[in-house]
């Protein structure tokens, strides 16, 4: 069939379109008649459909995303905020860092590892597209159940795909978060961060200024994969003698990737571009648009100069394109030459495809003939937005009069030892070492700090060893059983994951995965969620700095638990003061911050031993939150802490297991007087850490914790080769490593 | 006076950096060296840093070994030149025959990342003076194909000449044949292994230990002292 050029769409307004079939409805393709006052072209209407995809548009998400801008406290360190690739922090002595989450879920349940290598091949250009050396990732992940078969297929693929780009690129993985849940069978979470560090200077936009300037197209060719959802427009429509469809999920090559960073990164240091975006989801559509509609004027691309794997790829496909490692720069015309010199030393390809106009369309040509005219904004910026209607699902009562506190407990000290061993032995809480340990977490020679710790910490100048912090956390059970109080969890977790290592948080990015916005119920879990998360962030005073949004994670009826998850940034001053979990020296002093009641809905404990989940989430308390980060921050900075470890999901003899372990040695613990020990082992309480003390160090600290009036109470030593609780029950460290260690190999490997 | 060592970059190469850092850590001055780029610029010593290069699609080291840096990497380490590689760069040694063997696919078929225990069998290599034979050090490793193989002649004679310079302690973690982690020539100036020693040159970094110093430390040693 011919070429659908612009002129052919005005003389044939009745041609029937696909609009449906490309996931359009009927008024936005109405819409789109309207703003261009004719019918779109072929190119043009697959340009707005992948555009106007929940993915890119956030078209349900976004009237109440608007809150994090709204809501967002004053805070001096932000220096670019949401709506550009990352957002950036400033962490003092001239350095900015840019951090974000993001998910590549569905593609991950299709095709384990091309779609988890491609989500850490996607985030790491979005760090590099803001001017930013890469300096670490993270990956937080949920599965089904650990022993179901699919999870066996799932779960390998995926950290085999994060290993194999990630390792690939230098980049250290240094954090991160796996979790099991039924409710993740059909919907794997893959989730993937980055951080990125440069000088305030270097800093880059995602805009298209100044006319004349050239438009180039750099990294891998173009080709067929990650088409997806247009290829019905390109292959059924135009030409139904092509091949069959390609991949929907697109193909990494990491090689390729490592040569774009540093190809850029050297673009950078000559100060080449103007402008720069990475082509992730909608590929060139995307890339184009938003430069374009970001920037003062318009801008001309012809399109069969882009060099392509497929020499028989149509306009339409060229630019729908999902196809990895490729970025898209806008440079002045006496740096060009200097540009393609820079990208032919890396082995790069770049072309010029286009330049910035003084007009006001984006106007895309193919062999002179013009098949794109159309404001940059309506692609980008304009798309449609929904007003989803929500509702409190007519379940959630019942599921919160469900108590766990109710829950048959063990009945003596035998079954509460029992019960320990099953819980660190379980799959959520297991040692996830198996995992992590298919990923480099040493390349950069700058980890400080990195998984089993509270936060990844990687130093980012070697002369004044200034460092930045990252923790992910989210418990989609919390969240299930209240949204608002869950998200506020999840950042208060990460957040008290920072501080623990000594860290002062800053910023916060999110990705929040929910199921299909078309349920009211599940709407009213994104609301509440998106609400909780923005005033905690308002209180704390950690701004969203940008992250994403992903729906439709559901099978069927079924929804996944909803799960915002929480990343935290921080800075610290000296990388030496940082504080592990390990509790390394005899004789040192175990402290208990903060206050335990009673709390056991959606915990750990109800899980594993109940298959239970219902009754309220632990309380929040934003307040108590920042005393104790205050507390853990001085008493890092001061040296008044050898250790310290937040306490979360599986309470306080989980965190202490694991900083036994580390640490290889075992502790004498009393229950506090006031505590059933029960409660006192298993409660899931927010706002709470464990710390080692040195002796010498203890007035001091019980002092600063008086005066700041944080509760700290004393509950034992660092002592032995065992845990052991006076007068209920002794665990030896070898059999709590091989619960907590042999459970993942054996179920996975 | 110092010694000068040039760190190679092939395309993919990932612990240029970190062992440029590694080799003013231990107090030598560090060369970048350019795999496009047959001139050494002077250096005394060089090292071929860990990575992927190119990918490792073909097999690992396998193109890098023609690039024309190799050319004079070569010609200068049979004359006595001290080269060290590290993992890819021990890869791209045994492509070029300056050491004997070759690396295979991990044998449980995953990548590894670990702090792990070694012996040094070898104190007397240019790059392992600093060390005591027989002195048990721990390093990081990193790789998928890490296993070293080798015919059984091969490995009779490296024992016999005492060319194992390093063996796996407290668990093989890749099937490596006689749980070789690393080899030298018959000269001792060109020495290969698959850990990393320069994840493991400053307390606070990586495992916390400094116990892959010595590689640049002995280095630094011969040459300001030759």
């Amino acid at each position: 069939m011919s070429l659908d050029t612009v002129k052919h769409a005005t003389e044939t307004p009745d041609v029937e379109q696909p609009w449906a079939e490309l996931g359009l409805k009927q008024d936005e393709y109405e819409r789109i008649r309207e703003i261009l006052g004719r019918r779109p072209t072929g190119a043009e209407l697959a340009m707005y459909s992948v555009m106007w995809s929940e993915h890119c548009s956030y078209k349900s998400s976004k009237v109440h995303l608007k809150q994090f801008g709204e809501k967002a406290p004053e805070n001096d360190a932000l220096l670019v905020g949401i709506g550009e690739n990352a957002g950036v922090v400033d962490v003092g002595q001239g350095y900015a860092v840019t951090f974000k989450v993001e998910s590549h879920n569905h593609p991950s349940y299709i095709e384990p590892y091309q779609g988890a290598a491609t989500g850490v091949g996607g985030i790491v250009r979005d760090i590099l597209a803001m001017g930013a050396r890469p300096v670490a990732v993270m990956d937080p992940l949920r599965f089904g159940a650990a022993d179901h078969p699919d999870t066996k297929r799932v779960l390998p693929g995926v950290v085999a795909g994060i290993g194999g780009y990630g390792n690939c690129l230098g980049l250290p993985n240094i954090g991160g978060e796996v979790v099991f849940d039924p409710c993740y069978q059909g919907n794997p979470l893959v989730n993937a961060l980055c951080v990125g560090v440069m000088k305030h200077e270097d800093i880059h936009l995602a805009k298209a200024s100044g006319s004349g300037n050239k438009v180039i197209l750099y990294g891998a060719r173009t080709g067929g994969d990650g088409i997806g959802g247009v290829s019905v427009l390109a292959s059924e429509t135009f030409d139904d003698t092509k091949p069959a469809k390609r991949p929907a999920v697109q193909v990494g090559d990491p090689f390729q990737e490592k040569l774009l960073i540093e190809c850029t990164l050297e673009i950078f240091r000559e100060n080449l571009v103007t402008g720069i975006q990475d082509l992730g989801g909608a590929g060139l559509s995307c890339a184009t648009s938003e430069l374009a509609s970001a920037g003062s004027g318009g801008m001309r691309v012809e399109l069969d100069t882009v060099p392509l794997r497929d020499s028989s790829l149509s306009p339409e496909e060229i630019l729908m394109s999902e196809s990895q490692e490729r970025m898209c720069a806008i440079v002045e015309p006496g740096k060009v030459d200097r540009f393609l010199e820079i990208c032919e030393k890396w082995d790069v390809i770049a072309t010029v495809i286009g330049e910035v106009t003084d007009g006001s369309q984006l106007e895309i040509f193919w062999h002179g003939e013009q098949i794109v005219d159309v404001p940059p904004r309506s692609v980008a910026h304009e798309g449609p937005t929904y007003h989803r209607p929500y509702a409190r699902p007519d379940w959630q009562d019942a599921l919160q009069a469900d108590d766990a506190n109710k829950l048959a407990r063990p009945a003596n000290a035998e079954e509460l030892r029992a019960q320990i061993l099953q819980l660190v032995g379980s799959p959520n809480q297991a040692s996830k070492a198996w995992i992590t340990d298919q990923y480099d977490r040493f390349v950069q020679g700058n980890t400080v700090l990195a998984q089993p710790e509270d936060s990844g910490m990687v130093r980012i100048d070697e002369d004044s060893d200034l460092g930045v912090a990252v923790a992910t956390d989210g418990n989609g059970r919390y969240t299930k059983l209240d949204p608002y109080a869950g998200a506020q969890l999840a950042l208060a977790e990460a957040y008290r994951n920072v501080a623990a290592s000594g860290a002062k948080p800053l910023a916060v990015s999110d990705c929040l995965n929910f199921g299909s916005p078309e349920d009211p119920a599940v709407m009213w879990q994104f609301a509440e969620a998106t609400r909780g998360l923005a005033d905690a962030c308002q209180t704390l005073g950690t701004p969203v700095t940008g992250g994403n949004v992903s729906l439709y994670n559901q099978t069927g009826e079924v929804a996944i638990h909803p799960t915002p998850v929480v990343a935290v940034l921080g800075v610290i001053d000296d990388v030496n003061r940082r504080t592990p979990i390990a509790f390394a020296d005899e004789g040192q002093l175990l402290y208990l911050l903060g206050d335990t009641r009673e709390e056991l809905g959606g915990s750990a404990w109800s899980q594993v031993v109940h298959d239970h989940l219902g009754g309220l989430p632990p309380k929040v308390d934003l307040e108590r939150e920042r005393l104790l980060a205050e507390i853990l921050i001085s008493a890092s900075r001061d040296g008044m802490v050898d250790a310290a470890h937040d306490l979360s999901d599986g309470g306080l003899i989980q965190a202490l297991v694991e900083s036994c372990l580390r640490g290889g040695k075992g502790a004498r613990l009393v229950v506090p007087d006031a505590l059933d020990p029960f409660v006192f082992l298993f409660s899931e309480s927010a706002g709470r850490a464990i710390v080692a003390v040195p002796r010498s160090e203890e007035l001091r600290f019980t002092d600063m914790c008086g005066a700041r009036g944080l509760p700290a109470t004393r509950i034992g030593v660092i002592d032995g080769a065992e845990i052991d609780v006076q007068g209920q029950f002794s665990i030896p460290l070898s059999e709590l490593k091989d619960a907590h260690e042999g459970t993942i190999p054996s179920l996975i490997a | 006076m110092t010694a000068r060592i040039g760190v190679i970059t092939f395309p993919g190469t990932l612990d240029d950096r970190d062992t440029q850092r590694a080799v003013r850590v231990a107090g030598a001055e560090a060369v970048p060296l350019w795999h496009r780029d047959k001139d050494l610029k002077q250096v005394d010593a060089v090292v071929l840093p860990g990575g992927f290069s190119y990918g490792d699609y073909l097999r690992a080291g396998a193109i890098s070994r023609f690039s024309p840096v190799m050319e004079t990497v070569i010609e200068q380490a049979r004359a006595g030149m001290p080269v060290l590689g590290i993992c890819n760069g021990f890869q791209v040694l045994t492509e070029t025959h300056l050491l004997p063997g070759a690396m295979l696919r991990n044998n449980h078929l995953h990548f590894i990342c670990r702090d792990q225990k070694l012996r040094v069998e070898n104190a007397t290599t240019a790059w392992t003076t600093d060390y005591a034979a027989g002195q048990e050090i721990s390093v990081p490793l990193k790789n998928i194909d890490g296993r070293y193989v080798a015919d059984e002649r091969t490995l009779d004679m490296l024992e016999a000449e005492g060319r194992v310079a390093f063996r796996y302690l407290d668990g093989n973690p890749n099937g490596s044949l006689r749980d070789i982690a690393g080899i030298t020539n018959e000269t001792g100036n060109v020495v290969g292994l698959m850990p990393h020693p320069e994840h493991a040159v400053e307390p606070l970094i990586g495992t916390g230990r400094t116990d892959g110093l010595g590689f640049f430390t002995s280095i630094l040693k011969k040459l300001v002292n030759a």
